[in-house]
């Protein structure tokens, strides 16, 4: 009967591809739109994960990583100072303009490190060497900056800007995540990106910390906190407080939650009231399987059968697709697109509730359906 | 009212139907609407018997209550031996499984599936591997003379050799007792005589019964009997002359 179930349905090719195409519209939309959404969430705290450091000490009342308020210096000291500390060490973070040769401005995202250790230094150097950086003058820019400044031909190893009318030369070029803002990222020490920095009473952004073995970020992060009275957050919890903060100030929330909620919706809504139409139109041929003995379970079988063959066809063409969308446009990472198994998982359950409940409306209609109806001319 | 023998087939053919008293009624209160008000009726293995009337005469609600797809209000209803009104629900869609074959009028064929394959449906629902169940569904279309049409789909089939598939899925499952609802409603005179006299031939059989309702005067040649219904009631037996008992 399965086979009959699958030719009932193959067999009105304009149908089984309006139902297909419904589907999948709503899935790639659905899993395409949420992708970018994701990607954009993670891109609002690149300000973080770029920097690969597990405690993040800074003022108790910072919302997000882009709002930075600064610490007096003496803040490096006291989280020294808390047990189970393994290393702390400051971490500038300003936006400030670069000047290139040709007079052209770009703001940029001035980090600097600490110049002993380097801790915070970038996961993957696309040229030169991050040590470099020890050097006179020197910055390390991200691929966004290359970009942004001109472009390789401009912008290479020895290239020379000016920061606030100090001069930088080009050290290393290093690969990060671009940030929602979309400001490229520099890289100096720390005692550089001060003297880059206009002058202010505080200029320490952030303590970076890491905890000694045996000591969990969490933990140090309260210790810190609860010693010093600084906030003090894992890599983590800063990232969820950056994304939690998106969402309620900028409306991106809102506007994407919209769109997905409204593609899913009337998509499925067109995909289950297809499927409804499908099975009505074939309530005929039903009711000459029920009249020549099929049980009523096994036409439920047959429809069930017929719904999700169509719902899981439809959603691996419509991840499919949007897979594809985001292998096309954002495999370079200039596009906010990250495609999570959680999505797909909940994306999926979706459209299986929405098959569940498309061949249940039918299988009622089928379950009152009086065999009689095929003597009727 | 006519005497009950007059609605008996021959006494000495076995009883494929036995019906006695059966009234059915569609709606409740003031809106119910009798439409069989107490039919007797035999049928014998090896007969074809017409069911003739006019329309809302009560001969498809008559047929449908013989199936088991509609239940009746009272009376006794025997097919092949067992008392269908005391069946539950699956137990009927059983029974019509394992021993009834149908003939509708609009042939009900799945539009999706060939020839064959519809031929071998009733195989099928009985769980019968396809295979075997489409092989022995082209014999059969052998047989009513449809061997170069067994890979076609319904809708590149006339209406008659449509029929003739339906004919073949009705006899597949080697039934003994065959329904068929007008089965020459929608073919033209000569196509109707064709079906009529296949269906004869090759269905006609001693272990088996046939049930035809129909208008159509033109094939009542082909019945051993011809009882006319009116008003839910059975009026008049016809013996029919033509007897080739098989």
């Amino acid at each position: 009967m399965n086979y009959i179930a699958l030719k009932m349905l193959y067999g009105d090719r304009i149908k089984y591809l309006m139902l297909l195409c419904g589907l999948s519209f709503s899935v790639m939309l659905t899993v395409q739109q949420g992708s970018i959404f994701w990607g954009l969430m993670r891109w609002s705290h690149s300000g973080i994960s770029n920097i690969n450091a597990p405690v993040w000490v800074t003022d108790p009342n910072i919302n997000q990583v882009e709002e930075v308020k600064p610490l007096a210096d003496t803040a490096v000291t006291r989280v020294r100072s808390v047990a189970g500390v393994d290393w702390a060490v400051p971490l500038y973070k300003g936006v400030l303009r670069a000047r290139l040769a040709d007079g052209n401005y770009q703001q940029i995202s001035l980090v600097g490190l600490d110049a002993a250790s380097l801790l915070g230094r970038p996961a993957s150097i696309l040229e030169g060497r991050i040590e470099d950086l020890r050097a006179p003058d020197a910055v390390a820019l991200d691929q966004w900056a290359v970009q942004r400044l001109g472009g390789p031909q401009k912008i290479q190893l020895g290239t020379v800007l000016e920061i606030n009318d100090h001069k930088a030369r080009v050290v290393t070029l290093m690969r990060l995540q671009k940030t929602f803002i979309n400001i490229p990222f520099v890289y100096t020490t720390y005692e550089r990106a001060l003297t880059y920095s206009p002058p202010e009473r505080r200029k320490l952004s952030y303590v970076l910390a890491k905890p000694v073995n045996g000591v969990t970020p969490e933990q140090l992060a309260r210790r810190i906190a609860a010693e010093t009275g600084l906030g003090a957050l894992t890599a983590e919890e800063f990232g969820w407080k950056t994304i939690v903060w998106m969402l309620k100030n900028t409306g991106i929330g809102v506007n994407f939650g919209t769109t997905v909620f409204l593609g899913f919706l009337v998509g499925m809504a067109i995909a289950g009231l297809t499927f409804y139409l499908f099975t009505v139109e074939n309530l005929k041929q039903f009711g000459a399987l029920k009249a020549m003995g099929t049980r009523t379970g096994t036409l439920a079988r047959m429809i069930l059968l017929q719904s999700f063959t169509v719902g899981v066809t439809g959603y691996g063409v419509g991840v499919g697709l949007a897979t594809l969308f985001g292998w096309s446009f954002a495999r370079d990472g200039g596009l906010p697109f990250i495609e999570t198994w959680q999505l797909l998982a909940l994306v999926f359950v979706a459209v299986l509730w929405i098959c569940s409940l498309a061949g249940a409306i039918s299988i009622r209609k089928l379950a009152r359906l009086e065999p009689g109806i095929v003597f009727r001319g | 009212m006519p005497a009950l023998a007059a609605f008996t087939a021959d006494a000495d053919l076995p009883v494929a139907v036995t019906a006695r008293g059966v009234h059915k009624s569609f709606g409740e209160g003031q809106t119910r609407v009798p439409v069989l008000k107490g039919v007797d009726l035999n049928v014998a293995l090896g007969e074809i018997l017409l069911l003739v009337g006019p329309s809302g005469s009560g001969k498809t609600t008559l047929l449908s209550v013989i199936a088991g797809i509609l239940d009746s209000d009272e009376g006794e209803l025997k097919v092949l031996g067992t008392s269908i009104p005391e069946l539950s629900s699956d137990a009927k869609t059983r029974f019509r499984k394992d021993n009834l074959g149908f003939i509708f009028q609009q042939y009900n064929l799945l539009p999706t599936l060939t020839a064959a394959e519809n031929a071998a449906v009733p195989l099928i629902i009985r769980g019968l591997p396809r295979a075997q169940a489409t092989a022995r569904a082209t014999e059969v279309l052998r047989e009513v003379g449809l061997e170069d049409r067994v890979d076609f789909l319904p809708a590149k089939l006339s209406g008659g050799q449509q029929q003739r598939v339906a004919i073949a899925r009705a006899l597949v499952g080697e039934p003994r007792l065959i329904l068929c609802d007008e089965p020459t409603a929608n073919l033209d005179s000569g196509a109707g005589h064709k079906a009529m006299e296949l269906l004869r031939q090759v269905g006609k059989r001693a272990d088996r019964a046939m049930i035809v309702v129909t208008h159509d005067s033109r094939i009542f040649e082909f019945g051993d009997r011809i009882v006319h219904m009116e008003d839910g009631q059975i009026e008049r037996v016809q013996q029919n002359h033509r007897r080739d008992h098989s």
